[in-house]
């Protein structure tokens, strides 16, 4: 188990959709899977699936026509950054800078390693 | 769907009692894991619930109605898989056509995909006897699954199948669920279903130490490394460093790990009766 493991499966399902739409598989406007079709698919529980959806919903990255499903929305690509930003920020950028703190980075170093990792 | 109410149970008079004043409630829409030692009374409870078994006192309801006067609306309304069983010497094709006209809802449709599902379609013609326990397992649950009961109850459904079969069985589970129906798993294997699981009752000397839903565990407990400062209920060793079952601090959410949970419902129940039932 390591941190990204362990993300709750619901946020993983989200994160999967989102890779979906910016590689371009889910396009804006699209019908995505219904909440019942990709439980079977995936085997989790038609109650995360859900959940998964209405947390996209929240973030603006899918809407739904009454009726008719959900569908991916024309902002998607960049509210799914927004969100993944917010989502660095409040776990796993806290992780990182646990890591960095034990073995000892400094601010200098972490700034040089970012730029450098920018450069190539 | 289904409420236990003031149940006690004991095999014979100077048998110890498996149930004592024991409540619980089922609600349609939800897939119930029920989680127990060995000799908890998992098995115990579901033959009470199902009516195969009399409680000494205290009732189970299914819809209102005791399930011990198995009503014909009642027991064609629920689906048992019991850990063994034993099938006729008959065709898949026979047994169907004797035992759907039990279930008013049976669909042969449903029937065919999840045979496929199994990759079991090809023995409708095949005696049910000279399929392996594997095979004989998968029949029999495609069945139970096509009756469309209310409510379908599982004994160990995954011990037997192989590793592909498992994930066949929870894709039987995630197609056959719909919200008017309630399915409870009563297994040892938690890792093989915790995905497809949306509440937990975990039962231990005739009580339930934990009832709730995945959802509300994942708000109150998570299942990480462990950090300075940690207050652990519960603290695993693992290759990479301890791991924790931890009260979940605002808007930390963690895979439900359900093996932890139910090592640290066990060894540490009064804990996690607290945080369970602190407001949230």
């Amino acid at each position: 188990m390591n941190f990204k493991d362990n993300k709750a499966i619901y946020l993983q399902i989200a994160d999967r959709i989102g890779d979906q739409i910016l590689a371009g598989a889910l396009t804006p406007d699209g019908k995505v899977p219904s909440v019942r079709e990709l439980a079977a698919e995936i085997e989790v529980n038609a109650n995360t699936v859900a959940r998964t959806y209405e947390y996209l919903q929240q973030r603006g990255i899918i809407y739904t026509k009454r009726g008719l499903g959900y569908f991916v929305s024309p902002e998607a690509k960049e509210n799914i950054v927004a969100s993944r930003r917010e989502q660095l920020m409040q776990g796993e950028m806290d992780y990182f800078l646990g890591q960095l703190k034990a073995v000892g980075i400094t601010p200098a170093e972490l700034q040089q390693l970012y730029q450098d990792f920018l450069n190539k | 769907m289904f409420t236990f109410n003031h149940l006690s149970f004991s095999y014979g008079n100077k048998a110890p009692k498996l149930f004592n004043d024991f409540n619980m409630t089922l609600e349609a829409g939800n897939v119930y894991g029920l989680l127990g030692k060995n000799g908890a009374g998992k098995s115990t409870l579901i033959y009470l619930m199902t009516g195969l078994l009399t409680p000494e006192s205290g009732e189970v309801l299914m819809e209102g109605d005791n399930v011990r006067r198995r009503l014909p609306k009642t027991v064609s309304e629920i689906f048992l898989v019991p850990e063994e069983f034993d099938l006729p010497r008959l065709t898949m094709r026979k047994y169907i056509s004797i035992n759907a006209p039990f279930y008013p809802r049976f669909s042969m449709e449903d029937m065919e995909r999840y045979l496929e599902i199994f990759e079991m379609s090809g023995h409708m013609d095949d005696k049910l006897t000279s399929l392996s326990m594997g095979q004989k397992k998968k029949v029999f649950m495609s069945f139970a699954f096509a009756t469309n009961t209310r409510a379908l109850i599982m004994d160990e459904p995954t011990n037997g199948l192989d590793i592909p079969s498992k994930s066949q069985f929870r894709k039987l589970i995630t197609t056959g669920m719909s919200d008017d129906k309630m399915i409870l798993i009563s297994t040892h294997q938690v890792r093989d279903i915790s995905d497809i699981l949306d509440h937990i009752a975990i039962i231990d000397h005739s009580q339930v130490l934990l009832n709730t839903s995945m959802a509300d565990v994942m708000g109150r407990l998570a299942f990480r490394p462990l950090r300075e400062g940690d207050q652990p209920i519960f603290v695993l060793q693992s290759p990479y460093g301890p791991l924790g079952a931890v009260p979940a601090t605002e808007g930390e959410e963690t895979n439900v790990d359900l093996e932890m949970l139910f090592n640290a419902t066990l060894q540490n129940p009064e804990a996690i009766n607290r945080l369970f039932t602190a407001s949230k």
